[in-house]
């Protein structure tokens, strides 16, 4: 194999793929990208067996070829070459080295076969549809901050993805995402995409998630997306990130949206937002309770930290149901009222021990779900 | 990093620093305390190596004084292992009743300097000296530091290393950097550069376990831990993250709190035959965490971070621990997650001992909030 690329072309597909790459592995191949030279394209593959991303990018290819080098030295060096740089890469001789040069700096590489790089990507998709990568997005970013980290939860530790709506109660068809972690859990949706009809819901792993948002980043502006029983497949620009799905079921989710709390608060978000920082200085760890003591057209909240000391702050609110007393971890309702995008919250409200659920005044298709914590 | 001189003029150690105003937090740790306490009151073992701890069978060494230790002897190494090391080590076995009264003449000197200090066991303390705490406030924190160091020796016979900087975390790490007899300050204009080239197992905390975690994620210095997004070390190690985040940028909000009970809660129990089944150590496991679990509640405590510790038959000991979601009292809950780190320790070999504990001690209102789905 032998190929010539441009210095920047080859920087930015590595930093595209070796973000898979695990630093630790204990299969040696896994440390290494997998590329491979035919016609005028140059293909990238990394993976971390959970997932897979491949990329595809012009060269000019000398004699075809595949080989596989560590991608995160590869990535290194590559990065300290100078701007505009020439890059050969070639495969040397019989032996199993590849040496790549450009201007008067030359490396020798170790590689390992390519016939023995993991192929992650082989499957039928059962459903394809095509997404506006900026809706991709926002999916992403409204309900991620809610995903569990908690090993024991495996079947929450991702995006719950998958189609709702266009039954016969009428309710408009969507692609909905979902996160949550016991104690709080985001709602997200979006017209469904055409395609997307009838596709199976799917728990995507949080690195997924993480990896996927950084490719949107930078990636073009439509996603392809494929899904099977166990793999999803996003296609963005020239790039392919291919990732298995959590093996479990996500829990029934809907019972845990309230329906019937008729308590309503509409609060100015950036007020809200503010007071609820302010308050919380006082507690000594951010995961701390915030009490919202509410009356008419009032609200009272307040922070308790018995080695601290106390904080309270009132703000003007629109409320008119008889007085409650609610109290709720400071660090969620600032995460949740931080995803909000319109002037005005509305919190609607049942009693302490139940969940809260809080919307956007003027957008409903976000909507999230708040524990109240004992206070 | 400044650490201790000899100044010219007196003889005696001196430290400069140009933020020594201003920085008010000390970690202050006693030098191979138990050790140093044994070679005080016999002079005799003043240029022997000396081992504390219990002699013979299953004994492991509790301290080993600096001699000992260039030998290789460490502390909760095997007694059988560290006198292969040190095959001329003198044993003592530990007096707690003697090493309690002396750390209580130590921390009757520390109340001397402030009101507010925080003792983390017998030999080591957080202090804090801002204005309001302090008895003198003419006397600039770090020369109340080196007048305690000073009296420590001459009253009461040991010496301490001192850790000088603003926050709990870094006064710690400060203290650590000129042992024994040392005075380190970490300022505000160095904290960064300081911390960037060190390994995050330097991270008080940051066990075998997160530090694996953090390196599969090709984390391996402090410095390496500041270039990530909170978020992304949230999703590594859990809630842990955020408290890293902030370590990484020299931040630490944790207060010196004097009102504090015990550090950890845990019960063990020694097997009458050795097992590595995992069904055996699990049921052993949940009768534990049963009497782990009465503890916190019977003291209305809860606890943040549960800790699973084994002995194989050849006398190893490994402890393994996990950051709970959320502090809890309930034994399932703790026994979930030992169960979890049981299946990843139990591999065939035979234990001798099993040992379930909970560190992170929080307060009960902390404790198991209420969840959506159960």
């Amino acid at each position: 194999m032998q190929l010539v690329i441009e210095r920047g072309e080859l920087l930015k597909s590595l930093s595209h793929v070796t973000s898979v790459v695990e630093r630790r592995t204990t299969i040696p191949i896994l440390s290494n990208v997998l590329l491979q030279a035919s016609g005028n394209a140059l293909r990238f593959n990394a993976t971390d067996l959970e997932r897979e991303v491949i990329e595809q990018t012009s060269a000019d290819v000398g004699q075809d070829g595949a080989i596989t080098v560590p991608a995160h030295l590869l990535h290194d060096i590559v990065r300290k070459l100078p701007d505009g740089a020439q890059v050969q890469i070639m495969r040397d001789g019989e032996h199993e080295r590849v040496t790549l040069s450009s201007g008067q700096s030359r490396f020798a590489l170790q590689s390992l076969p390519a016939e023995d790089f993991p192929d992650l990507a082989a499957g039928e998709m059962s459903h394809e549809f095509s997404m506006a990568a900026h809706d991709l997005k926002r999916l992403i970013e409204k309900t991620r901050f809610a995903i569990s980290t908690e090993e024991t939860r495996y079947y929450l530790n991702g995006i719950y993805l998958h189609a709702a709506g266009g039954g016969e109660d009428g309710a408009k068809p969507t692609i909905r995402a979902v996160a949550t972690d016991g104690h709080r859990l985001a709602h997200v949706e979006l017209d469904q995409p055409e395609g997307a009809l009838g596709m199976p819901g799917v728990i995507i792993p949080r690195k997924t998630v993480h990896e996927l948002h950084r490719l949107l980043e930078d990636g073009g502006s439509e996603v392809r997306i494929g899904i099977s029983a166990t793999k999803i497949r996003f296609e963005i620009g020239a790039i392919t990130l291919t990732s298995k799905l959590i093996d479990g079921t996500f829990p029934d989710y809907g019972r845990v949206i309230p329906q019937g709390n008729d308590k309503e608060m509409r609060v100015s978000n950036a007020e809200f937002i503010s007071a609820v920082d302010r308050v919380s200085t006082i507690a000594s760890e951010r995961g701390r309770a915030v009490k919202l003591a509410l009356a008419s057209d009032k609200l009272t909240l307040s922070v308790n930290n018995p080695e601290g000391g106390s904080a309270t702050e009132e703000i003007d609110v629109s409320y008119s149901s008889e007085p409650l007393e609610i109290g709720f971890n400071a660090r969620y309702l600032l995460d949740i009222a931080s995803q909000l995008e319109s002037d005005q919250a509305i919190f609607r409200l049942a009693d302490p021990g139940s969940p809260t659920m809080v919307q956007d005044s003027d957008d409903t298709s976000a909507l999230y779900v708040l524990m109240p914590m004992r206070v | 990093m400044p650490t201790a001189d000899v100044c010219p003029r007196c003889g005696d150690s001196c430290v400069q620093h140009r933020e020594l105003a201003g920085l008010d937090i000390a970690h202050v740790d006693c030098d191979a305390f138990y050790a140093s306490v044994e070679k005080r009151d016999d002079p005799t073992l003043e240029d022997r190596a000396l081992i504390v701890g219990h002699a013979g069978g299953r004994g492991v060494v509790t301290t080993a004084c600096y001699l000992a230790r260039q030998s290789g002897a460490r502390s909760a190494m095997p007694m059988f292992k560290a006198l292969e090391l040190c095959p001329d080590a003198v044993v003592m076995p530990p007096d707690m009743a003697k090493y309690k009264q002396v750390s209580n003449e130590i921390r009757a000197l520390f109340l001397k300097a402030t009101d507010n200090f925080e003792p983390v066991s017998m030999d080591e303390a957080y202090l804090d000296l801002r204005p309001e705490h302090v008895a003198d406030n003419e006397v600039a924190p770090a020369v109340l530091m080196a007048r305690l160091a000073r009296d420590v020796r001459a009253e009461v016979g040991v010496t301490v290393s001192v850790g000088l900087s603003y926050n709990k975390f870094l006064a710690k790490l400060a203290s650590d950097l000129d042992k024994p007899d040392g005075f380190s300050v970490i300022g505000r204009g160095e904290a960064q550069a300081f911390l960037g080239p060190l390994s995050i197992s330097k991270i008080n905390g940051v066990g075998a376990a997160t530090a694996r975690r953090l390196q599969a994620a090709g984390i391996e210095t402090i410095g390496d831990l500041r270039a990530r997004p909170e978020e992304e070390l949230m999703a590594l190690v859990g809630r842990f993250g955020r408290r890293l985040s902030g370590y990484a940028r020299g931040e630490d909000a944790r207060d010196v709190s004097t009102a504090r009970g015990s550090k950890s809660i845990s019960a063990e129990t020694t097997f009458r035959v050795d097992t590595g089944k995992r069904a055996e150590l699990n049921v052993v496991a949940a009768r534990l965490c049963e009497r782990v679990a009465t503890q916190l509640q019977r003291q209305g405590v809860s606890g943040g971070t549960v800790v699973l510790k084994l002995k194989t038959h050849d006398f190893k000991t490994l402890t393994r621990s996990r950051q709970l979601p959320h502090p809890t009292q309930k034994a399932d809950t703790l026994h979930e997650q030992v169960a979890a780190l049981i299946d990843a320790v139990a591999d065939g070999r035979l234990f001798r001992l099993i040992g379930v504990g909970v560190s992170d001690i929080r307060g009960s209102e902390e404790a198991d909030p209420p969840d959506l789905f159960s």
